[in-house]
């Protein structure tokens, strides 16, 4: 009920604008590029474009994805699908000079999930220290904090960030960060204490260790699983002729381990660890994107081997511009041809009756064309090919198809 | 008037789409997989498959729709992968009974060992010295079928002081059904006792039990058939429907008939020869018919399980000093062989037969026979290497 209520105000508002706004007095401000080579991963969240009016102090902006898929498993198709992943909407505004604010509210798959998914205020002291507070993305990897579809070659997400590590991944919390410039070299950190995981990440219905299935508790926003801070941090360091190499941790205890004082289970930990690297090739301008990651759990020794303490996985994007020129009517306009290779291991471990390895894998190869008619828009054709070893280690299931969509801000 | 230009991209994207499809990865041959329904379902039975494919092979259990608190598994599907046998990290240990006097530890933690445990509680111990046996789940393929044998084809196979003297008995389980089993239309009830053919052991009536059981006894999930939670031993309310079990049953009893493969392969038939000759055809029985069904599929229908539903004694390596029923603790009800080349293709790519799942090759299997397949064994192993070859063949290919 509530998401209607919220939808038909959205509504509402945005009809009452137009009535009162020519929209020929917004202007869009697109991404700052002077300092192109300045922006780190962590930078992503504001280096969006945005709309704004006249002098307002206020800009806003969005992006869209929407897709067509026809992907089959062994044989088996749910046939011809027309999706519309997302809707984000993001708002900004200077309160006051060096302080910051910015919110993103995704609606993913129409209105199945409404989620805020950054809304934070920026205050800044000086370039190494700012601080920033409110429902924030944990920078685990690069991908979480990196996340918009326009800048991605692929329809979907890479398995390892959004299945293994939880992407889109945000909580409450605060925390601090900065930069420092050094000739042709940037060091970056971020530190913050959020609320965390709670105790689904090993009883969902992935039946698997999950850490994305926290996702669920609808009321992580309000309040901590088990008064346990979850703790994040990241290092990451950019040259501007070679690229951006990050490492990062998240972790802290998942487990409902107390109830009115008295405990239930000993503490149990979760442990995330992240590297992730971008760079762009010199002469052929390929782009490669990488992000590895592992996931280590305190599961209960008696509990079933189905949930795994140890995962790991991670993703490579190749992108290779072929032309960059007019085309079709559109200046400057791009097509690439891109790959990408994934792989994830949801269950690092032998089976203790008979000390077998757990398979429990996934791999897929997604060859993929994109157009760019600008840099904020991407069409895009995916073959996604992947296969699927159950935790005994037996045939894979295969699943293959094509994927066809667009994405753009807006 | 439609541009030409676009009229070909339009053209262009549907031959497109159509030429996409042919590029998805095909199903496997239905000859080698174990999985799918029967074949002539009707609507109304397909959708009930189709649910009980749901309650089988998706639905999840954790400790926020009742799993445990002690248990073995927290799905059907993860102790029979792709509807087929199960892996040793499932097996199942039973506990407690010795003779066919009855378990001694109902009530107590038995006749299953619980040895798993949802976050904050313990898993059950084997109690120290009981008598006990661990059990690799079975296939679920083509179980209608022997659900429809009727009781009086299994007494005709029955031969309990081997009056033919073959050196083979054959004996009937019977057990006293529990008040929510019914009986079929045509159960031949021996002295008050109903004939039983589900199990490792002959022990359960039907796949209502045998199901009801499962979801208690292996995912400690109460219902309204089994409502005492295997922890506490409490009555609880039910945590599963019994719709979701009659769907799980459907589902079990309506999946196909393992099909034999490459029969007209010369190794194959050859092996075939032998496998009569050598006498495994005595338990082993390659063919039985079902009675009526209200499935037309399964009614008064050939099939060709190899077995005869019937207990036998394996001799003493077989014997782990455990029993249910009315089983003596070296009988075991003869395995139907159908599939018997496809069980490693739900146990991670190994076999691993027998009960116990003690055998990792058929060789292996064969040469475990004791007792009443003693006989076989022994001209098993008086078989030239091609003739042991030709048959292990044949087996590969049920």
């Amino acid at each position: 009920m509530k998401k209607y209520l919220f939808l038909i105000l959205l509504q509402l508002v945005i009809l009452t604008s137009f009535a009162q706004v020519d929209t020929s007095l917004f202007k869009t401000i697109a991404k700052d590029t002077s300092y192109k080579n300045n922006l780190m991963n962590m930078d992503a969240v504001y280096s969006r474009p945005f709309l704004n009016y006249s002098k307002s102090p206020v800009s806003i902006g969005g992006y869209l994805e929407a897709n067509y898929q026809h992907l089959g498993t062994n044989g088996i198709s749910e046939g011809h699908q027309f999706q519309m992943r997302r809707m984000t909407l993001f708002i900004a505004s200077s309160i006051k000079n060096r302080i910051k604010f910015l919110s993103e509210i995704e609606f993913e798959d129409g209105t199945k999930e409404i989620n805020i998914e950054f809304a934070a205020v920026d205050f800044t002291f000086n370039p190494m220290i700012n601080i920033r507070g409110g429902i924030l993305m944990n920078p685990i990897g690069a991908f979480n904090q990196n996340h918009d579809g326009p800048k991605w070659e692929f329809i979907d997400r890479p398995i390892s960030a959004t299945q293994m590590l939880p992407a889109t991944w945000s909580n409450v919390g605060f925390g601090l960060y900065g930069k420092k410039y050094s000739g042709n070299w940037i060091y970056a950190y971020e530190v913050y204490l959020t609320n965390g995981f709670d105790d689904r990440i090993i009883a969902n219905n992935a039946n698997r260790t999950n850490l994305a299935a926290t996702k669920a508790n609808k009321n992580r926003f309000e309040e901590s699983p088990n008064g346990e801070p979850l703790y994040t941090g990241k290092f990451a360091i950019r040259n501007r002729k070679i690229g951006e190499l990050g490492l990062s941790y998240m972790g802290g205890i998942y487990n409902k381990f107390q109830i009115d004082g008295f405990n239930i289970d000993k503490k149990r930990s979760v442990h995330t660890f992240a590297i992730d690297f971008n760079t762009t090739l010199p002469v052929l301008n390929t782009k490669l994107i990488a992000e590895w990651a592992m996931v280590v759990v305190d599961v209960p020794p008696t509990y079933s081997q189905q949930f795994g303490d140890k995962q790991y996985g991670g993703f490579l994007d190749v992108v290779q511009p072929v032309f960059k020129k007019q085309m079709q009517g559109f200046h400057n306009a791009v097509l690439n041809l891109a790959c990408r290779f994934e792989f994830v291991d949801w269950n690092v471990a032998t089976f203790r009756e008979t000390g077998g390895n757990i398979a429990d894998h996934i791999w897929a190869v997604v060859p993929a064309v994109s157009f760019r008619p600008s840099q904020q828009t991407v069409i895009r054709i995916n073959y996604r090919y992947q296969q699927q070893t159950d935790l005994l280690g037996n045939i894979p299931l295969r699943t293959g198809g094509f994927q066809i969509g667009f994405s753009t801000y807006f | 008037m439609f541009p030409i230009r676009t009229s070909i991209v339009v053209f262009s994207a549907f031959i497109f789409i159509s030429a996409c499809i042919k590029l998805e990865p095909s199903a496997p041959d239905s000859n080698n997989v174990l999985d799918g329904p029967l074949a002539e379902l009707n609507h109304e039975q397909m959708i009930q498959h189709m649910h009980g494919d749901a309650a089988f092979n998706d639905a999840i259990f954790t400790s926020e729709n009742g799993l445990g608190p002690v248990f073995v598994a927290n799905t059907c599907a993860s102790c029979h992968a792709g509807d087929g046998k199960g892996h040793q990290f499932t097996s199942l240990t039973r506990f407690g009974q010795s003779d066919s006097t009855g378990n001694l530890f109902i009530g107590k933690g038995g006749p299953q060992l619980q040895n798993r445990a949802i976050p904050g509680f313990l898993p059950e111990q084997l109690p120290f010295g009981v008598p006990f046996t661990k059990l690799v789940a079975p296939a679920v393929t083509g179980l209608g079928f022997i659900d429809a044998v009727t009781d009086a084809d299994i007494i005709a196979m029955a031969d309990p002081t081997d009056a033919d003297g073959d050196g083979i008995s054959g004996v009937l389980s019977v057990a006293i059904l529990p008040s929510y089993v019914i009986p079929r239309n045509m159960a031949i009830p021996q002295n008050g006792y109903f004939i039983c053919r589900f199990g490792k052991k002959a022990g359960a009536y039907d796949l209502v039990l045998q199901t009801a059981k499962a979801y208690n006894q292996d995912m400690g999930i109460i219902s309204g058939y089994e409502p005492v939670d295997p922890h506490s031993n409490l009555a609880g309310d039910p945590e599963i429907t019994a719709q979701t079990i009659q769907d799980n049953v459907f589902y079990q009893k309506t999946l196909k008939a393992p099909l034999a493969r490459n029969q007209n392969n010369s190794d194959v038939i050859s092996g075939k020869q032998i496998f009569i000759n050598i006498g495994c055809v005595t338990c082993h029985k390659k063919e039985l018919k079902t009675g009526h069904s209200t499935i037309s599929s399964l009614s008064e229908k050939l099939f060709f399980p190899y077995t005869d539903l019937l207990l036998h004694d394996m001799g003493s390596d077989l014997d782990d000093g455990y029993t249910e029923g009315s089983a003596k603790s070296s009988e075991w009800r003869t395995p139907a062989l159908w599939g018997l080349g496809l069980s490693k293709n739900s146990q991670g790519g190994n076999y691993f037969l027998m009960h116990d799942g003690r055998a990792t090759t058929i060789e292996q299997a064969v040469l475990l026979h004791g007792g009443e397949g003693s006989k076989s064994r022994s001209q098993y192993n008086a078989l030239t290497e091609t003739e042991r070859k030709k048959l292990l063949i044949f087996l590969e290919n049920l």
